[in-house]
């Protein structure tokens, strides 16, 4: 990743931030920590990666994203709103009735959402049909799982074919904060090595510090060249909550409240952040 | 006459005494959870009952398949998480390990219907009723208020086969009293009445007994019914009640296909045909917002009581 494209990412990456702080100050609540663990793989991917046209949200020829971990919707649409999907001012509809930014991604409400999630596991198996379907047009399907989520079963069905059908375009990621609702996932379900567990299913593995955005920017490339018929997983090294001390700081900080002073702090302590 | 007040206890922070007062009573009762226990206030068991209160992840099919297994070898498992994911989302495994192979395993759904409020359409079970009535034996309570909730939890300890128990987690308003028993299969004629009946269920209850204080204003005489389970119904008491008043409303949190509604239907039917309405859920799909916004969205409240109750009224004076 050369140094220019590197700086406009992590701006990026500062911006999706900001913008979420304010959604959930609107809100007063969220999912904080998950949407803030996956914030730097979703800029390089809106900044360096995909392929998209935001006033043509259903283009073709655009690579998919599935957030399978569909509670990180916030992040997601931070994202879009600043590439110019949609008005920055639905920003401040997230989660009022009759809102097109549902906690949860849905792809009839929102532009740029390629697929319905919420239901823990269920966008792993959507995202494979998608790459399944895409694989003669050579699209890119990228999955966002929690690792928490790799709890279910389903993902590892998916897993297992994916293999056997040489998805060679999706290129998964795992969001590994290491948490989930009710702990540190060691403690409620250990995943033990998940890069390992990929790796003797038969996909191209790799792990990367997942709030390095040229590590994973990098490992995209890398993906993208070296796969070939193999799905790619890239497993990330996060922090729940990352670049909000007061929320990383909070043991079980997967929905939590933000009153408007920790929201006016956070902003302060993002803004500070070197690129 | 029971009179709504209301309740300042969240049924989530109730939960955990119960159980433990029934880990207490009787050794083989255990606790599954699919990595929901911070949000039904129990996040602190798994450390003081670690072979018992078991935080199994993210994995609800798997957790039903183990409670089955459990129930097969004398244990009498409690299993809990959002509704949709211990029905919708492990139906087969409810129906096979558990009801078709004769496990007894209780299940706890929380969060029914709109009560899923921000977390939207892909967490908010309009059909959760529907599915377990489908299961031949299920048991179905739709819960009203704190104090049916504890009595429901500590009454299901020895039942066979497979109940489902769907629950909000936050304050409701308060109908029952501590006292008040219950049985399966019987309902609670909550307030008497000539001109028409209401038979309602979960939240539903409040808003049914609101519509009827506005009723009894206008001179309409309604009684108020809670089946208390939907599965079984209590049939007779419903039939009484058609034969008493001509004119029957259900209201329920539910999607009307398949719910609370079909079920007074078909006891009509096969009893004693009457004009009857529903209030519920059109056939829609869930999705986000606050209680109060989702309530008159997909109108769920005692004005549309109201209005299908004076529905019903003209069609029964053949109006
Ligand atoms: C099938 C299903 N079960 C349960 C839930 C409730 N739930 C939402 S997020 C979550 C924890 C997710 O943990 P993880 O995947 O690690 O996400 P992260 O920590 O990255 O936010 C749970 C249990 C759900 N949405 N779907």
């Amino acid at each position: 990743m050369n140094k220019e494209l590197e700086i406009k990412t992590k701006e990026f990456a500062k911006s999706i931030r900001l913008a979420q702080i304010n959604m959930f100050r609107t809100l007063g609540f969220g999912h904080i920590g998950g949407s803030l663990s996956v914030t730097d793989l979703i800029a390089v991917l809106y900044e360096s990666i995909m392929r998209y046209d935001p006033n043509n949200p259903k283009w073709y020829n655009r690579d998919r994203l599935v957030v399978s971990k569909g509670h990180a919707g916030p992040a997601l649409y931070s994202a879009l709103a600043l590439k110019g999907f949609f008005p920055l001012s639905w920003l401040d509809s997230l989660n009022k009735g009759g809102t097109n930014l549902p906690s949860h991604c849905d792809r009839n409400k929102t532009p740029g959402i390629d697929m319905t999630t919420g239901s823990l596991g269920q966008g792993a198996s959507t995202a494979l049909g998608m790459s399944m379907a895409l694989k003669k047009t050579g699209q890119n399907v990228f999955l966002i799982l929690g690792d928490g989520e790799c709890n279910e079963g389903q993902v590892w069905e998916m897993a297992l074919s994916a293999v056997q059908h040489k998805a060679g375009n999706l290129i998964g990621f795992v969001d590994c904060n290491h948490k989930q609702l009710d702990g540190k996932t060691e403690d409620i379900l250990d995943m033990g090595d998940i890069a390992a567990k990929f790796n003797v299913f038969g996909w191209y593995t790799q792990t990367v510090n997942g709030h390095n955005v040229s590590q994973l920017y990098e490992a995209i490339r890398n993906a993208e060249q070296n796969a070939c018929d193999r799905p790619s997983m890239i497993v990330m090294e996060t922090v729940k909550g990352k670049g909000v001390a007061l929320v990383e700081e909070i043991e079980f900080n997967h929905h939590i409240t933000l009153s408007a002073e920790q929201a006016s702090q956070a902003i302060e302590e993002i803004n500070k952040q070197e690129n | 006459m029971y009179e709504l007040k209301s309740d300042t206890i969240d049924i989530k922070n109730i939960f955990p005494q119960v159980i433990e007062s029934l880990f207490m009573e009787d050794e083989n009762v255990v606790y599954l959870d699919a990595d929901l226990m911070n949000s039904f206030g129990t996040g602190g068991l798994p450390e003081k009952y670690p072979d018992r209160a078991i935080d199994m992840g993210i994995q609800e099919a798997n957790m039903v398949g183990v409670a089955a297994g459990m129930s097969s070898e004398g244990k009498k498992p409690y299993v809990h998480s959002f509704g949709p994911f211990v029905s919708r989302r492990v139906y087969d495994q409810v129906f096979m390990s558990a009801a078709y192979a004769k496990n007894s395993v209780r299940i706890i759904g929380s969060d029914p219907g709109i009560t899923a409020a921000y977390n939207g359409g892909t967490h908010m079970p309009f059909e959760d009723v529907a599915l377990y009535r489908a299961i031949p034996g299920a048991t179905i309570f739709d819960i009203v208020d704190a104090a049916q909730f504890e009595k429901v939890i500590r009454m299901v300890r020895d039942n066979e086969g497979v109940t489902y128990i769907r629950t909000p987690r936050k304050a409701t308003r308060k109908v029952y009293e501590p006292a008040e028993i219950f049985n399966i299969g019987e309902a609670k004629v909550l307030k008497d009445g000539n001109d028409v009946t209401i038979i309602a269920s979960g939240f539903m209850v409040a808003e049914a007994l609101t519509a009827a204080g506005e009723l009894d204003k206008t001179g309409i005489s309604a009684a108020v019914i809670d089946p208390v389970t939907i599965k079984p119904i209590d049939a007779s008491c419903i039939v009484k009640h058609a034969k008493k008043t001509g004119a029957i409303v259900t209201a329920e949190n539910c999607n009307i296909n398949g719910g609370l509604g079909d079920c007074v239907a078909s006891v009509l039917a096969a009893n004693y045909p009457i004009p009857m309405e529903k209030v519920g859920v059109q056939d829609e799909f869930g999705e986000v917002g606050t209680i109060d916004y989702l309530k008159e969205r997909f109108k769920l409240t005692s004005g549309q009581i109201l209005k299908q109750v004076n529905k019903v009224i003209g069609r029964k004076a053949g109006i």
